[in-house]
């Protein structure tokens, strides 16, 4: 299955969104990178490291990121690991989160995890 | 300029940092999140610690620790923009013991072209870029005109300070502070505040 990372500002955001996933898809690999070391709010390298490699598998990883530091950062981490399997979507992180680990569930490849989880970008509540 | 005084003008800045803490971050608690000033002084924080116990006579490598230390540790969009700024910098710089003012101008242009890369930005959108850009023009064309080194850097100083003021009368198109949108006009960018900090920091150091 194609692991899942959520990359927040915020701890609280990045695990409560872990747990609405887990809900739908419980036995998707996801993991929260969520706030800084001491607590307080931003984007931490070492866990983003660190939560890649936790739900890195043979199927590859996809990472979902809130804004701002939060990109910036998960891509230096990219550039500086060596893997080839992992990818960013550009999505809200709640609705992308849902359908990439629907899909990751079922089965599908990390491009269709992918394609899935930009796909969220459109969809109407109402 | 050797590593020494490059380690020491580093450590300047983040004195510099520290002591303009609250002025950025009540500049960012206007247009931003609120965190610049304390970001930043938690970034350079590290990086005295990481040079502390770096022993080299490699500027690329100086440069580059700073870098990943801002990376790893500022928690904001200003760790990787500066830290790719440092980057690629000490990429440019990798084996060399001596830093010339053509060098201190390449570095600078490679930061430029870093930060517009990480941030996929350019000028006119109230970031640091603002201050970088016009700095850097104003350092080559003081070069050109054959000024010291003294001289080049307040130029560039003098320009970047003159970009701050610039980025108070345009809107923000990226960053926290583009969701204000109309409302961030009037209020000076923190970015380009703390650039405009660091390039005055050099400037005070080579000139004494």
């Amino acid at each position: 299955m194609v692991g899942i990372v959520i990359v927040s500002h915020s701890a609280q955001l990045a695990a409560g969104v872990v747990d609405l996933v887990k809900l739908i898809a419980a036995d998707c690999p996801i993991a929260a990178a969520g706030g800084l070391e001491d607590g307080s709010f931003g984007t931490s390298y070492e866990r983003i490291l660190n939560a890649i490699e936790t739900v890195h598998g043979e199927d590859g990883v996809l990472i979902l990121m809130d804004m701002g530091s939060a990109v910036m950062t998960t891509e230096m981490v990219l550039e500086d690991l060596s893997y080839d399997d992992i990818r960013m979507a550009d999505c809200p992180v709640v609705e992308g989160a849902v359908a990439a680990a629907a899909a990751s569930s079922a089965g599908m490849s990390l491009e269709e995890v992918f394609r899935e989880a930009e796909s969220a970008a459109n969809v109407k509540k109402f | 300029m050797k590593a020494q005084e490059v380690t020491d003008i580093i450590r300047a800045i983040g004195k510099k940092i520290e002591e303009e803490k609250d002025f950025l971050t009540e500049l960012d608690n206007v247009i931003g999140d609120g965190d610049h000033g304390i970001n930043m002084a938690r970034g350079f924080q590290t990086v005295l610690t990481k040079l502390d116990s770096l022993a080299t006579d490699d500027i690329g490598n100086i440069l580059k620790t700073t870098g990943m230390a801002l990376v790893s540790t500022v928690g904001g969009a200003s760790g990787p923009l500066y830290g790719t700024a440092f980057m690629k910098a000490g990429a440019l710089m990798a084996g060399k013991t001596d830093m010339s003012v053509d060098d201190f101008l390449a570095c600078l242009d490679a930061a430029v072209e870093g930060v517009k890369m990480r941030g996929r930005s350019t000028q006119g959108e109230k970031t640091m870029l603002d201050a970088m850009i016009p700095a850097l023009e104003a350092m080559r064309q003081a070069k050109e005109e054959g000024l010291d080194t003294a001289e080049i850097l307040l130029k560039g100083t003098q320009a970047a300070e003159a970009g701050v003021e610039y980025t108070k009368t345009i809107i923000a198109t990226k960053g926290r502070a583009s969701y204000l949108g109309e409302r961030s006009i009037g209020h000076q960018d923190p970015g380009a505040t703390s650039f405009t900090d660091m390039l005055d920091t050099v400037r005070l150091c080579v000139s004494r």
